[in-house]
């Protein structure tokens, strides 16, 4: 696989969100508004990046037997980080994103890809590899949270399309988040076969 | 890729102890990096939302700030309000447990006379759609207008529960907590100034 590759399989191909199905518990959380999924879905791309360039980095010096727990703080400090620069320029997203930015290291996506391509691939193709993922969860996310927003409160990016009177509050709740997910699931599922 | 560095027992804590290490380095040189501006953010969120509830004033009412506790547990915070040393109005940060889902903290401001100037919902976790439109609802000119009532010690109502607040429409319990909010700020208010 080339670098291009990796960098672009995130987006459909190996979609962390609408393929692999990891990270289920922010992206059905968070994406009450397209703001919301895209401030979630950068911090985590931004966390992976990060987390799978030190990774491939150090793989080598990380003996087998405790990789994970390497590995778990390695991301850990990564997100603390991005936690407290978050609170600290961006107070009014960090209040929104509430306990899901701690939570980025335990998303099964940031383990997932350290585990199973930068600890065994060389620093470019994993920052790739992490920027590729972390931007196709972005993607997901935004498009999730735009689409709850635009049907649930009548607004895209706090920009009203239509009154919110006629919104349908289900979609801001937790089911209109299945609900969304699955028929996106499905039209993705549709666009991969028919390609 | 090279070899992998073996699993025995001095590589293992070797390493752990140097992930952990240089991983606490970072994370505390960048504390010691934001936590000036995550103090600052946290003291202008209260003071805009200060300013936001009660009349105009020129003094530093964090500074004057006073914390007393309540008998089920919690605290209300007192921010007086002066303009060129005469009270405009007190600000008082006050809560209720009653809310659809738990906790709300609202910043409330009252005038010299015990009428509510306005107020500022800081933090809740009720319905989206529903018990989250507490922020707008209650203001100035919107159908539950809160503004200019005086609460004094008998407090207000819902006109569900006899009073004369509308309401949020399929969130009578969001109302009820925002009331008991308001209500505990004026009663204590109204105590602490006897």
């Amino acid at each position: 696989m080339n670098n291009w590759q990796n960098f672009t399989k995130g987006f459909l191909k190996e979609n962390p969100t609408f393929v692999l199905l990891l990270g289920m518990c922010p992206t059905l959380a968070v994406t009450t508004s397209a703001i919301n999924g895209l401030g979630m879905g950068l911090a985590t791309a931004f966390v992976l990046t990060l987390s799978n360039l030190a990774i491939s980095l150090v793989a080598n010096l990380i003996p087998d037997k405790i990789r994970i727990p390497g590995f778990i703080v390695i991301i850990a400090a990564f997100v603390t980080v991005v936690d407290m620069c978050m609170a600290a320029y961006i107070p009014s997203l960090h209040a929104a994103l509430g306990v899901f930015i701690p939570l980025i290291v335990v998303n099964c996506i940031v383990l997932g890809r350290a585990e199973a391509f930068a600890s065994k691939n060389k620093a470019i193709p994993s920052m790739l590899d992490g920027l590729g993922i972390g931007l196709g969860f972005t993607m997901a996310l935004t498009l999730l949270g735009g689409i709850r927003e635009l049907l649930g409160s009548g607004k895209i990016f706090n920009l009203p399309v239509y009154s919110d009177n006629y919104g349908m509050l289900a979609f801001v709740l937790a089911p209109g988040a299945f609900i969304v997910l699955g028929y996106l699931i499905a039209l993705i599922n549709h666009l991969r076969k028919t390609n | 890729m090279g070899k992998k560095l073996e699993s025995n027992f001095r590589n293992m804590v070797l390493v752990l102890f140097v992930v952990t290490f240089v991983a606490s380095a970072a994370v505390g040189v960048v504390n010691t990096l934001t936590a000036d501006k995550i103090a600052q953010a946290q003291q202008d969120k209260q003071v805009e939302a200060i300013r936001q509830v009660v009349a105009p004033f020129d003094n530093d009412p964090l500074t004057e700030a006073d914390t007393v506790g309540t008998p089920d547990g919690g605290e209300l915070v007192f921010f007086p309000a002066t303009k060129n040393g005469e009270p405009v109005g007190t600000a008082v940060k006050t809560y209720s447990n009653n809310g659809f889902s738990g906790f709300i903290s609202i910043m409330v401001g009252f005038n010299p006379d015990g009428s509510i100037y306005n107020y500022s919902v800081l933090e809740h976790k009720e319905t989206p759609g529903l018990g989250s439109k507490m922020g707008e609802w209650f203001v100035k000119g919107a159908k539950g207008d809160v503004t200019g009532k005086t609460p004094g010690t008998a407090g207000l109502q819902v006109s569900k529960d006899g009073g004369d607040v509308d309401a949020i429409t399929a969130a009578t319990i969001s109302s009820r907590a925002f009331l008991d909010a308001i209500n505990r700020a004026s009663k204590a208010l109204a105590e602490k100034q006897k």
